[in-house]
C-alpha cells in the first residue's frame, strides 16, 4: 500500500530525513518511534504532503501511485489521513459543516456523488457512537476551545468518517491523560480493518498498549535504525533513547 | 512557510459576473453640473416649486464647500463636470404595469436573478429596481397598500405623498451635512420610498435594486424610509454595475426614520463593479447612511456586506434620541485587488438607557486596503448608555493592509463603552489542515472567511444569506493560490 524508499527531505535547507525506506501492506499497524528531534513529525508532514518540506530524494509510493506528485487534497483523495499532533481552529467555521465538505470533497474525487443531508447524518450516527463522540462538540466551531482531549477525538472522529487506507497518527496521546488514550485508541482499534492500515508516531510506548502495532521502527536522526515486533517497544520504554543514541553516536 | 505566503499573495483577476451592459436608448442630461442641470432634473421629473428650491439650495450650499480628504482612502481628484447627472432608459411613459416595461430591461434585471413578475417573483419580496437615474418598477404594490404602507420610487412620493416627503427628507441628513450629501441633495434623480403606518408590521422583505448602466454616469439616489410608531420593516439594497475602464460616483443618502418603538432592518449587499485587478476602473461608492431613533424604544439596524466598489467611504449611522432606543451596525468588508474601504459607523447617544452595538469584520486581500472608522458618542444627558464594539480584521497575503481608528467621545459618566479589536491571518496551517481533509484551498479560503464573518451573516434576511456567502467567496476567488 506504501511504499517509501530512501526518502530525504529538509526544511529550509536543514536535513531532516536522511534514507528512509518503510513498507506498509493493507491490515498492518506499524508504529515510529524515536526521541525528540529525529524526524517522526517531518515523516508525517512529508507524507500529508506540507509545503514547506522539500523532498531531495527517494520515491514514495502510495495505492499505485507516485504520492509525492500529489496535492495535499488529492492524497486525501486517495485514502491517505493524517490525525494532526496540533489540530487548528478555525473559528465560526461548525465542525459540522466542516466534516461534511470535506467527505464530499473526497467523494467528489473518487468521481462519487455527494451525500445528501439524511444520507450524511446517518453515517455521523453511525461514526458518532463508533468513536464516542458527543454531538454538542459537533455543533461547535471547529475545535475552537476544544481541550486536548476533544481536539484528539474529533481527529479520531474525522477519520472514522472519511474511511481513510491510510490513517497516519502524529503523536496522537501528547498531552492526553490515560483515560483519554484509552478512548482514542478504542476509536482508532475499531476503524481497524484487512483493507487498511495504519502508521502511528509516537514518542511514548504506552499507547502502544492499547493499539497494539504489527512492527515497530526506531528512528533516530533522519533514518530508520532498528526495526522489529512489538516487544522492540517495551525494550525502548526499558532502556530509554539513549541506548539507541549511544549505539548509533558513531554515524550521527 | 515564505513559498506559502507568496502563494497567497498570488493575486488572479476576480470574475465580476454583472459587468454586463444592456443596449438600451438612454434619455441624458448633457455631462456637467450647474443650475440648469438641476432644473433639467427636476423638470424631467414634474417636481413642484419647493422640491426644485430645495435642490437649488443644497447645489448653492455646495458649491461653497471642498472635498474632504481625511479618508484613508487614495484617488485622483473627481472631474465634476465630466459626469453626467440624469440618464434614464427610454420607455414609453406612463406605465400602468409591470407589463409595459421594456423588454431589454426586464432581460437586464433577469440577468442579474431578479425578477420583476409578480408571478415568478422571490417569494415573500417586494422590489423596486432603480436603473441608471430612475425606478423602472416596484412589484407588489397593491398588496402593501392594502396595509396602509407606501412603497415606492421617491421620485412618485414626491408627486402622491409630498406632505410625507416634505416633511422628512433632509431632517436626518441635513443638505448642509457633508460634500457628497449636498450634491446629491442637489442632483438626486431617484430612490425608493417607504412608508409604514403605525401599528404595522411589513409583511414582506422591502427591497431595491440598484444599477448603473449608461456610460460616463453618476447615479445618486435618494433613499427614505419612515418607520411610525409600533410598526417593523425589513429593508435590503443590492446593487450592480457593468464593467468600464472609468471610474464612476455613486453618492446615495438613506435617510431612516423610526418613531416610538418603530424598528427598522436595513440590510445592503453592495457589489459595484470593484475595478480590474491593475485597480482601473471601478466605482466610488461614496454614501450617507443615517437613521434616527425618534421616539423611546425605537430601533435601527444596519447590516452591510460590502464586496464591491473600487473604493467604499461610508458610515451607516444611528442618533440614538429616544430613551431606551437601541441601534446596531453589523459590517463585512472585503477589498481584493486595488480596493479601498473605509467604512464603520456612528452612534450618537443622546436619549437615557440607549444601546448600541457594532460588529465589523473586514477582510483584506491582494493590495487592498480596508479600514474601520467608527465613532462612539455619548451625550451629556445620555445615563446610563451603553456600547459593545469589536472590530476584527482577516489578512490575506502581506501586501494588504487593516486599519482600526475607533473614535470614543463620552460626556456622561454613567455610560459603558466597550471596544474589542482583533487582527489575524489566514493561516497556511488552516489551510494545509483543510487541505489534508480534501478540500482545496479556494474551497477552505470560503470556509474561513464564512467563519469569519457568520456573526454579520446571520443578521441577513435567510433569502439574502446564501447569495451574500457565495458573494464573499466570489470576490476573493483567486485571492490565495
Amino acid at each position: 500500500m506504501l511504499s517509501i524508499h530512501n526518502l530525504h527531505a529538509s526544511i529550509d535547507e536543514k536535513k531532516i530525513l536522511k534514507g528512509i525506506n518503510l513498507e506498509i501492506k493493507p491490515g498492518e499497524v506499524h508504529a515510529i518511534m524515536g526521541p525528540n528531534g529525529s524526524g517522526k513529525s517531518t515523516l508525517a508532514s512529508v507524507l500529508a504532503g506540507r509545503e514547506n518540506y522539500e523532498v531531495t530524494e527517494g520515491t514514495v509510493e502510495f495505492a499505485g501511485k507516485d504520492l509525492l506528485e500529489l496535492s495535499p487534497e488529492e492524497r486525501a483523495g486517495e485514502g491517505l489521513f493524517l490525525a494532526f499532533q496540533y489540530p487548528v481552529e478555525i473559528p465560526g467555521l461548525s465542525t459540522t459543516n466542516f466534516i461534511k465538505t470535506a467527505v464530499n470533497e473526497v467523494r467528489k474525487y473518487r468521481g462519487e456523488e455527494p451525500l445528501d443531508a439524511v444520507a450524511f447524518l446517518k453515517l455521523m450516527k453511525e461514526k458518532m457512537a463508533q468513536t464516542h463522540i458527543d454531538q454538542s462538540l459537533l455543533s461547535r466551531s471547529l475545535n475552537e476551545g476544544f481541550s486536548g482531549g476533544e481536539k484528539k477525538r474529533n481527529e479520531v472522529f474525522q477519520m472514522a468518517m472519511l474511511q481513510p487506507k491510510l490513517a497516519i497518527l502524529d503523536e496522537t496521546d501528547s498531552g492526553l491523560d490515560i483515560d483519554a488514550i484509552r478512548i482514542v485508541a478504542n476509536g482508532v482499534n475499531k476503524l481497524r480493518s484487512k483493507d487498511n492500515a495504519v502508521l502511528l508516531v509516537t514518542h511514548y510506548q504506552r499507547l502502544l498498549d492499547y493499539i497494539v502495532p504489527d512492527f515497530v521502527h526506531v528512528l533516530y536522526n533522519g533514518r530508520i535504525v532498528k526495526s522489529g515486533p512489538k516487544e522492540l517497544a517495551l525494550e525502548l520504554e526499558e532502556r530509554g533513547y539513549d541506548f539507541i543514541k549511544n549505539e548509533f553516536k558513531v554515524e550521527a | 512557510m515564505n513559498n506559502e505566503l507568496s502563494a497567497i499573495e498570488k493575486t488572479v483577476l476576480t470574475d465580476y459576473k454583472y459587468g454586463f451592459v444592456t443596449d438600451i436608448e438612454a434619455d441624458e442630461a448633457p455631462p456637467g453640473l450647474n443650475e440648469d442641470t438641476i432644473r433639467f432634473i427636476s423638470a424631467k421629473k414634474n417636481e413642484p416649486e419647493w422640491m426644485l428650491e430645495w435642490r437649488l439650495k443644497a447645489y448653492k450650499h455646495w458649491l461653497k464647500m471642498e472635498e474632504p480628504n481625511w479618508a484613508n482612502v487614495k484617488y485622483e481628484k473627481i472631474n465634476y463636470q465630466d459626469i453626467i447627472y440624469y440618464s434614464a432608459p427610454k420607455q414609453k411613459k406612463n406605465i400602468n404595469s409591470l407589463d409595459e416595461i421594456d423588454p431589454e430591461l426586464r432581460k437586464t434585471f433577469e440577468k442579474l436573478g431578479i425578477s420583476l413578475d409578480e408571478q415568478k417573483r422571490l417569494s415573500g419580496v417586494a422590489i423596486d429596481a432603480v436603473i441608471d437615474s430612475v425606478s423602472i418598477g416596484t412589484t407588489f404594490k397593491e398588496q402593501l397598500a392594502e396595509l396602509g404602507i407606501i412603497f415606492c420610487s421617491i421620485s412618485e412620493a414626491i408627486q402622491e405623498h409630498p406632505e410625507l416627503v416634505k416633511k422628512y427628507i433632509g431632517s436626518v441628513v441635513p443638505i448642509t451635512d457633508n460634500y457628497f450629501s449636498a450634491l446629491n441633495s442637489a442632483v438626486f434623480s431617484d430612490g425608493s420610498f417607504c412608508y409604514i403606518p403605525k401599528g404595522v408590521r411589513c409583511p414582506m422583505e422591502l427591497s431595491t435594486y440598484f444599477r448603473i448602466n449608461a456610460e460616463g454616469t453618476g447615479q445618486f439616489e435618494r433613499t427614505l424610509l419612515i418607520a411610525d410608531e409600533g410598526s417593523y420593516v425589513s429593508y435590503l439594497e443590492g446593487c450592480t454595475a457593468p464593467i468600464r475602464d472609468e471610474n464612476q460616483l455613486h453618492a446615495a443618502v438613506v435617510e431612516l426614520i423610526a418613531m416610538e418603538n418603530a424598528e427598522i432592518k436595513y440590510s445592503t449587499v453592495q457589489n459595484w463593479y470593484p475595478g480590474d485587478k491593475d485597480g482601473k476602473g471601478g466605482i466610488y461608492n461614496f454614501v450617507t447612511k443615517r437613521g434616527i431613533c425618534q421616539g423611546a424604544h425605537a430601533k435601527i439596524s444596519w447590516t452591510q456586506v460590502e464586496t464591491g466598489s473600487s473604493i467604499t467611504w461610508k458610515y451607516p449611522s444611528v442618533i440614538l434620541k429616544g430613551d431606551h432606543s437601541v441601534g446596531e451596525f453589523y459590517s463585512v468588508a472585503v477589498t481584493n485587488n486595488h480596493q479601498q474601504a473605509d467604512t464603520g459607523t456612528k452612534m450618537m447617544h443622546l436619549g437615557k438607557n440607549t444601546r448600541s452595538r457594532i460588529v465589523s469584520k473586514g477582510i483584506s486581500a491582494g493590495v487592498s486596503n480596508n479600514s474601520y472608522r467608527g465613532l462612539v458618542h455619548v451625550g451629556k444627558n445620555a445615563a446610563n448608555a451603553r456600547n459593545f464594539s469589536q472590530c476584527d480584521s482577516l489578512l490575506l497575503g502581506d501586501k494588504c493592509g487593516a486599519h482600526t481608528f475607533p473614535y470614543i467621545e463620552v460626556k456622561n459618566n454613567t455610560a459603558v463603552v466597550e471596544h474589542e479589536a482583533t487582527t489575524s491571518k489566514i493561516g497556511e496551517d488552516q489551510i494545509f489542515y483543510c487541505n489534508q481533509r480534501g478540500i482545496d484551498t479556494e474551497t477552505a479560503v470560503a470556509l474561513i472567511i464564512n467563519g469569519f464573518a457568520k456573526e454579520v451573516m446571520n443578521q441577513l434576511p435567510m433569502e439574502f444569506a446564501v447569495e451574500a456567502q457565495k458573494l464573499l467567496a466570489i470576490s476573493l476567488e483567486g485571492s490565495v493560490g
